[in-house]
C-alpha cells in the first residue's frame, strides 16, 4: 500500500471545519431533508456544506452525515430534525473543536415547525398565526395540532420551509 | 377549578366534574327557559355572537339563553355585510368584538379558529362551531338529553348513526360518552367510519366501542339511537350519495324491536333520516333536545359570566 493513503476504513470523506455544526447519525437516505431544513441554500459561499451519504455505521448499519460550516442550529430547526431524523446527533464546533454534542431531543410542544395538514385548519388561512403542535405519542410518534386537533404521523410533507 | 372567566373550545377543555355542573345547572334552569320563572342573573352583561356561516337554532338559542338571564346580544349573522368582506382577519375581528362585550360565541367555518379567537381575547370565547371541528355546547346539550331520560350516563348503550366521519358534533359527544363510561355502537356505511384518531382517543379511555353496520342489529337493547345527516357536499359522485343516504333513513318499523325507554336523537336539521311518522311517538327526543339548547346555554353562560345561575340548588 503506497504510504501517502490512509488505512482502510480511515479515509478522510468530509474535511475538517473551523465553526458550524455537524449531524450525524441521520437515517442513511435523508441527509437532503435534513438540508432542506437546515436552509443551506441562504447561506453564503464562504460556508462549506458536506454531505455524506451511505456511510458506514457500527451503530445504524449505514447512516448519513451533514457538516455546515458558519451555521449554529436554532431549536425550532433541532426539532425539526428530530421529527425526521430522530436518531441524528448534533455536535457544535468551534476553532475544530466539538464543543456541544448531544441526540436531539423532542420538545413536548412544537412551534412553528410543522404546517398543519388540514386545509381547513385557521393556522392555514393567511392569519397572524404560528403553527403549534403537541406530542400526544413518542413511539411510534404522533402530533396534534394546537388549533383544529388534528393529528398526523408523517412530517416530511408537512415541515415549516 | 371554577368555569368563571373560562373558555370553552373543546369537550376537551371541560373535566368530568365541570361538565355534570353545567348539566346539573341546565336541569335548575327549565322553568326560567320555558318562560315560568324569571332571573336577572346576567343583568348588564352583553354577548358577543359572532357567526362566519348560517345557523339557525345555536344562534338562536344563545340568544334566547342570554336574553332569559337578564342579558342582552350583539350579533354579526351575515359577515357579508360586516368588515370580514371587506377582508379583515379573523384575529382582528376578534380583537374589536373582546373590547365590546363581555364574551364571544364564535361559529367559523375553519377549524381551530375558536382556538385561536381563545388566544386573541380577553374575554371568555365559547366556541359554537369551527369547520369540521369541535361543538362543545351541542355535545352538552346532547348529554343533557340522555341524562334527563335516563338519570345516568354511565353504561348507557349509544348508537351513532350515519356520518361519523365529518360530523362535527359526533366527534365531540363520542368523546364525551366516553369519559362518562357509555358503551358505543358505530352504524356508518363504510366510507364514513369514525375518523381512526376518534377511535384511538376511546380505546385509550378504555371505552367498549364496537362497530355493526346493521342498523337493526345495533339498536337491539340500545337505549339512545344518535343519527346524524349524511351531508351531500361530502360526496363527489351523486349516485353514490344517493346510495348511502338512501340506506341510512331510520324504518320506524323497526321501533317494534327496542327497548320501550329507548330515544332516537338527532342534532337537526335532519333531511330525510327520520321520517316524520316517529315525532309521533315517545321513542322521538330531537325536538326536547333542541329545546334543552336552551337552559345547556344559559347554565354555561351564567356560570362563565357570572360563575353562578341564580337559582337554587342550580350552582
Amino acid at each position: 500500500m503506497p504510504a501517502n493513503l490512509p488505512a482502510p476504513g480511515k479515509e478522510l470523506r468530509i474535511t475538517p471545519i473551523r465553526n458550524g455544526t455537524v449531524v450525524d447519525h441521520i437515517p442513511s437516505g435523508l441527509a437532503l431533508e435534513v438540508l432542506k431544513v437546515l436552509k443551506v441554500e441562504s447561506l453564503d459561499r464562504d460556508s462549506t456544506v458536506s454531505v455524506a451519504l451511505h456511510v458506514r455505521s457500527q451503530r445504524m448499519g449505514w447512516k448519513d452525515i451533514v457538516k455546515v460550516e458558519n451555521m449554529e442550529l436554532s431549536a425550532p430547526k433541532s426539532n425539526a430534525i428530530a421529527l425526521i431524523a430522530p436518531t441524528a446527533t448534533i455536535s457544535i464546533i468551534r476553532d475544530y473543536k466539538v464543543r456541544e454534542k448531544h441526540p436531539v431531543s423532542l420538545p413536548d410542544r412544537l412551534v412553528g415547525v410543522l404546517t398543519c395538514p388540514n386545509p381547513n385548519c385557521i393556522t392555514n388561512h393567511g392569519e397572524p398565526v404560528e403553527s403549534e403542535f403537541e406530542v400526544v405519542r413518542r413511539r411510534p410518534l404522533a402530533v396534534r395540532c394546537a388549533y383544529c386537533e388534528r393529528s398526523m404521523e408523517e412530517f416530511l410533507p408537512h415541515l415549516a420551509r | 377549578m371554577s368555569l368563571q372567566g373560562r373558555d370553552v373550545i373543546s369537550i376537551r377543555d371541560l373535566s368530568r366534574t365541570e361538565i355534570l355542573e353545567v348539566l346539573n345547572a341546565a336541569r335548575h334552569l327549565i322553568p326560567v327557559a320555558e318562560g315560568k320563572k324569571r332571573l336577572t342573573t346576567l343583568e348588564g352583561r352583553l354577548l358577543a355572537l359572532a357567526f362566519f356561516e348560517p345557523s339557525t337554532r345555536t344562534r338562536l338559542s344563545f340568544e334566547a339563553a342570554m336574553q332569559r338571564m337578564g342579558g342582552q346580544t350583539i350579533t354579526i349573522a351575515d359577515p357579508s355585510v360586516s368588515s370580514v368582506s371587506k377582508g379583515e382577519s379573523l384575529s382582528d375581528t376578534i380583537r374589536m368584538l373582546s373590547c365590546y362585550a363581555d364574551a364571544v360565541v364564535l361559529r367559523h367555518p375553519f377549524e381551530g379558529a375558536s382556538r385561536l379567537a381563545a388566544q386573541l381575547s380577553d374575554k371568555p370565547v365559547i366556541n359554537a362551531g369551527d369547520g369540521a371541528g369541535q361543538h362543545p355546547t351541542q355535545t352538552l346539550l346532547d348529554l343533557a338529553t340522555m341524562l334527563e331520560r335516563f338519570d345516568t350516563l354511565s353504561g348507557l348503550k349509544v348508537v351513532l348513526m350515519g356520518d361519523l366521519r365529518y360530523g362535527r358534533t359526533v366527534h365531540s359527544l363520542a368523546h364525551a360518552l366516553g369519559v362518562f363510561g357509555a358503551e358505543l355502537v358505530l352504524s356508518s356505511p363504510a366510507s364514513l367510519r369514525l375518523p381512526e384518531e376518534v377511535r384511538r382517543d376511546l380505546d385509550q379511555m378504555g371505552s367498549k366501542v364496537r362497530e355493526e353496520e346493521q342498523l337493526e342489529r345495533a339498536i337491539k337493547d340500545a337505549d339512545v339511537l344518535y343519527v346524524t345527516r349524511i351531508q351531500k357536499e361530502r360526496f363527489g359522485d351523486l349516485a353514490e350519495y344517493a346510495r348511502v343516504s338512501g340506506s341510512y333513513r331510520f324504518d320506524p318499523a323497526l321501533l317494534s324491536k327496542v327497548k320501550s325507554t329507548f330515544i332516537v336523537m338527532h342534532p337537526l336539521p335532519r333531511v330525510a333520516e327520520i321520517p316524520p311518522e316517529v315525532d309521533r311517538t315517545p321513542h322521538a327526543a330531537y325536538f326536547r333536545q333542541a329545546f334543552l339548547a336552551v337552559p345547556v346555554r344559559m347554565a354555561l353562560l351564567s356560570l362563565i359570566l357570572a360563575g353562578k345561575t341564580g337559582v337554587r340548588g342550580g350552582g
